[in-house]
């Protein structure tokens, strides 16, 4: 039965693999990015109970936390950038 | 008692796997940014609380459960606040929800 938990987040992986893949916008592959990060630290822990090794719960919480500071890491960058952009753009008015 | 919990727990991982899949789905099909967001943050939250009790209900009373309550705890903490900041970096950057566009699309008919 843990199968089809893995299957389902397998292919929601792949679901916003091409969302990152095919998103219009920056924020569509951040958020993309974000949902895989997410589903990663899902896939990690049934696995850990599909083979029977819980050692691997400790690298869901690891993937958990670096993905959150990566997320924030990268939107922060985004957001200083379009901020920058737009008062550039207002000086040169 | 045994065939109970297992029975709970199933069902718990089941409804998870759903709505990750459902999640997904959305992720992929909406039309613009923020109902994408809306489809991937809600079933992110449910879909992780769903499997991780599941799991949790398997593990019974040790150290998985402990670290599984943890991961779920953080889990729910960050997940909310990075869809946060995502949509006010997009709405700072000038990205418009799809239904003000729609409408004006609309009105200049």
């Amino acid at each position: 039965m843990y199968y089809v938990v893995t299957i389902a987040t397998l292919v929601t992986m792949g679901l916003a693999l091409l969302r990152a893949v095919l998103g219009p916008s920056v924020y569509d592959r951040v958020l993309a990015v974000n949902m895989f990060g997410t589903k990663t630290v899902l896939l990690l822990s049934v696995i850990a109970f599909l083979y029977g090794r819980p050692d691997f719960l400790d690298l869901a919480l690891a993937y958990a936390l670096i993905n959150f500071i990566g997320v924030l890491a990268v939107l922060e960058f985004f957001r200083s950038r379009s901020l920058r952009r737009r008062t550039e753009h207002n000086e040169g008015r | 008692m045994d065939v109970l919990l297992d029975t709970l727990s199933w069902v718990l991982l089941t409804l998870g796997g759903l709505s990750v899949l459902i999640g997904g789905i959305g992720a992929l099909r909406m039309p613009d940014l923020y109902t994408r967001m809306h489809a991937a943050s809600v079933t992110d939250s449910l879909g992780a609380i769903l499997v991780l009790v599941g799991i949790m209900l398997q593990a019974g009373w040790s150290l998985a459960t402990i670290k599984l309550i943890a991961i779920l705890l953080f889990l729910l903490m960050t997940s909310p606040t990075s869809s946060n900041a995502l949509a006010s970096a997009a709405l700072l950057a000038g990205t418009r929800p799809f239904a003000e566009t729609l409408q004006e699309r609309e009105e200049s008919k």
